[in-house]
């Protein structure tokens, strides 16, 4: 009978010289590597070629404007008068909103799916927060333009009426003393825009909170039942806490959604250049709107000034885009999740 | 309570003995029981609706109901189905929490209305997502019952021409052919591209993730701006199809690869181990491993990816321009996808036009709902989790595959030792 193994013949008294150990791919897994490698350059050169586009273009303005290009609040072009302070002012407001509204209803939905809810509601529950999550989103501004606004309207009278001494509820214009006063100057504003994005950004919000708080280990819940605690007792000490990183995040990515949104805004507000805080006046401006709006009669010059302004815009949704993925990988919760 | 004191005094007490005379302390104590119980413990029933929770609920639904009656049209000057439902809401909310207050401690007050109000924002989204889908399709239906809303274009319709002419044929022929090309150029590249970060470790891939990651921020208007001003100011060319489909694109490219990314990572890694310890080249693990075992979340996310295309607006507003009539050729003259249509007609201000602007966002909802569905059947299972049908066939396989090597070995000669 042979021996399975067998020592390979080293000359006597001779040291044993380490093999080299290489690894050469064959030809097919060679072909393979060069066709998936290239792709990924591929996507990696255009998404580069993208933002180095829009930074090329935007230089002409940039250069022009200097500083005063993030001061100035009109947008004329031909007077070399332009600025994104405005319609800055605006998304941001309009995202403010939005996240204000969205925020408490999307924590409370997420808490309600994985704590509360009865299984046999819990999965029609998933399946219509993700559904809302993919509704166009012209479809949700013909919704806001149609049926809500009619309907927020009379919200922003009564927040005015009550709360109009506070600078950011204050409408100019405004008689909140008559009841027969026109509904007009309440119409078309950021608060409007920001009730309808609200209904956008809450599922994104919703599906990465419901993530989290579904992974909570199931024996610190048990732990904190065992110990006496009611349902709400055993939220507050565990699961918010262990999902803190995601709600941060959650929060962020719809943030980041609200920064960017384009139609629904466009079909609501009435396009403004003022710096305004007046989040129940009408009249209420973003930077996609304006990018919209202004694109199409453009010059060269107006176009670089677009470019710009869509690139303080792309910026911004970065930053607040990657600090939301910092917050959840960092936390406890996402150190798994690939959200 | 009292007992709990008792216990606490006196282990305070053999602490001190202790210190006095360590050898003589005994180890454990037991604490004085309390020696009469005034009454026996009630049982109390646990998981079952009491009587008592369901008149809170139904006494302060009717209150609410009632307060809010009255404070609209009667007390105060608000008015409005939305704001009734939020004062409403607010109401049944206090009331409730005084209702359990009345009864019951601190822990389960809070307990009970928080509960409750995590019902509501469940509630709340609930009705969100039906009002925004029966409203579209109510104010569509007149458009959607006609035949010729589907076929027809606008071309020849007047503005105040009734529904029974035109329709929005070609707006659904042209998201159709965006999105085709959208996917032509997307499947592959994206589905590449996240082969390559998962099956290779290096600087690049790295890269190309933060990239592709940083992408998936790009607001979408960007995105028609750039084709705006690269393919049709620069280059040349006209607004198109094409150009509106490159736009989608470059929209979809970022979520695509990022949704197939996290499922190709899901995939067991001992499935590749196995495949590679059998002697396959890279190629093959990937293609006859990784990429089967994944297939129900790829197709999901690539699913997504189009339901998400397929609805944006604004990269369309920028490159594909309008048109009232149908144009099946995506490299030359303007085509028409529905949300730009919906958006369009919708501006117009005309009573008729707005009508089939509401038709064309239906179609477009309709279309993303069974998108939707085929996403959430295909997509149910996790990676490597076969359907009834799949572990029928791969069962037949494995047989056919026996009777294959059986029938080899018998023609082989015999083995001799």
């Amino acid at each position: 009978m042979d021996t399975l193994t067998t020592r390979p013949s080293v000359a006597e008294g001779e040291p044993a010289t380490p093999q080299p150990l290489t690894s050469r791919r064959i030809r097919s897994d060679r072909a393979f590597f060069g066709i998936v490698s290239s792709s990924g350059v591929l996507v990696l050169a255009l998404m580069v070629a993208v933002g180095v586009f829009l930074s090329y273009q935007a230089f002409d303005a940039l250069q022009a404007r200097g500083l005063a290009f993030f001061t100035t609040s009109e947008w004329q072009p031909d007077r070399n008068q332009f600025g994104v302070a405005a319609v800055l002012v605006g998304t941001l407001l309009i995202a403010l909103v939005a996240v204000a509204i969205a925020l408490p209803l999307s924590i409370l939905t997420a808490l309600f799916i994985v704590e509360v809810a009865p299984t046999w509601l819990r999965s029609t529950l998933v399946a219509l927060v993700d559904l809302m999550a993919a509704v166009p989103s012209v479809v949700y501004g013909l919704w806001g333009l149609f049926l809500l606004q009619g309907q927020v309207v009379g919200v922003s009278r009564w927040i005015n009426s009550w709360f109009g001494w506070i600078p950011f509820f204050k409408v100019n214009g405004a008689d909140p003393t008559s009841p027969l006063s026109s509904a007009s100057v309440y119409s078309a504003s950021a608060f409007i825009a920001g009730v309808v994005v609200a209904m956008m950004v809450m599922p994104i919000q919703c599906v990465v909170m419901r993530e989290v708080f579904s992974q909570v280990p199931p024996g610190e819940r048990e732990g904190a039942f065992a110990l006496g605690s009611t349902r709400w007792g055993m939220i507050r000490v565990v699961t918010l806490p262990f999902g803190r990183g995601g709600m941060i995040g959650g929060t962020m990515l719809g943030l980041g959604r609200a920064l960017g949104e384009t139609i629904a805004v466009l079909l609501i507000i009435s396009p403004e250049f003022v710096i305004k805080f007046r989040v129940l006046e009408v009249g209420a401006n973003s930077v996609s709107s304006l990018i919209a709006l202004r694109y199409s009669e453009a010059s060269g010059f107006e176009l670089s000034g677009l470019m710009a302004a869509g690139l303080t815009l792309f910026a911004v949704t970065l930053v607040v885009n990657f600090t939301a993925s910092w917050f959840i990988a960092r936390s406890r919760s996402g150190a798994s999740s690939e959200a | 309570m009292t007992s709990t004191i008792d216990s606490m005094g006196q282990r305070e007490e053999h602490a001190e003995q202790g210190a006095a005379a360590p050898a003589a302390a005994p180890r454990t104590v037991l604490p004085a029981r309390p020696t009469a119980t005034t009454a026996a413990p009630q049982r109390r029933s646990i998981g079952k609706i009491s009587r008592r929770d369901v008149l809170d609920l139904a006494g302060a639904l009717l209150s609410a109901v009632c307060t809010t009656a009255l404070l609209f049209g009667r007390l105060t000057s608000l008015h409005g189905k939305f704001g009734s439902v939020v004062v409403g809401l607010a109401v049944f909310l206090v009331i409730y929490t005084a209702l359990v207050a009345l009864h019951d401690e601190r822990p389960a007050v809070i307990d009970r209305s928080m509960t409750v109000a995590m019902a509501i924002s469940g509630l709340v989204a609930l009705v969100a997502l039906t009002s925004v889908i029966f409203f579209v399709l109510y104010r569509g239906w007149d458009a959607l019952t006609k035949a010729n809303f589907y076929f027809n274009d606008l071309s020849s319709t007047g503005p105040s021409e009734p529904l029974t002419s035109g329709g929005v044929g070609h707006a659904i022929v042209g998201t159709l052919i965006m999105t085709a090309i959208a996917l032509a150029i997307t499947v592959p590249l994206g589905l590449a591209c996240a082969v390559y970060l998962n099956e290779s470790s290096g600087r690049v891939s790295k890269l190309v993730r933060t990239v592709v990651t940083a992408m998936t921020a790009l607001p979408s208007i960007l995105a028609g701006l750039f084709i705006f001003a690269t393919w049709i100011l620069v280059l040349g060319f006209e607004r198109s199809g094409l150009a509106a489909s490159i736009a989608m694109s470059i929209m979809m490219l970022p979520i695509i690869i990022r949704s197939a990314d996290v499922v190709l990572r899901l995939v067991p890694g001992n499935l590749r181990e196995a495949s590679a310890a059998l002697g396959a080249p890279q190629w093959r693990t990937v293609w006859h491993v990784v990429l089967p075992t994944a297939r129900s979340g790829l197709t999901t996310s690539v699913i997504l990816g189009v339901a998400r295309g397929i609805g944006e607006t604004a990269p369309v507003l920028l490159t594909a321009g309008y048109t009232a009539s149908l144009n099946v050729n995506p490299t030359a003259n303007p085509m028409v996808s529905l949300p730009l249509a919906a958006y369009v007609l919708v501006k117009s201000g005309n009573d008729n036009l707005i009508a089939r602007g509401f038709g064309a966002a239906a179609v477009l909802m309709i279309l993303v709902l069974i998108l939707f569905t085929l996403a959430r059947i295909l997509g149910g299972r996790p990676a490597g989790r076969l359907s009834k049908r799949q572990t029928k066939r791969a069962a037949a396989r494995s047989k056919g595959d026996i009777a294959r090597i059986d029938a080899s070995r018998s023609s082989l000669p015999e083995v001799t030792s």
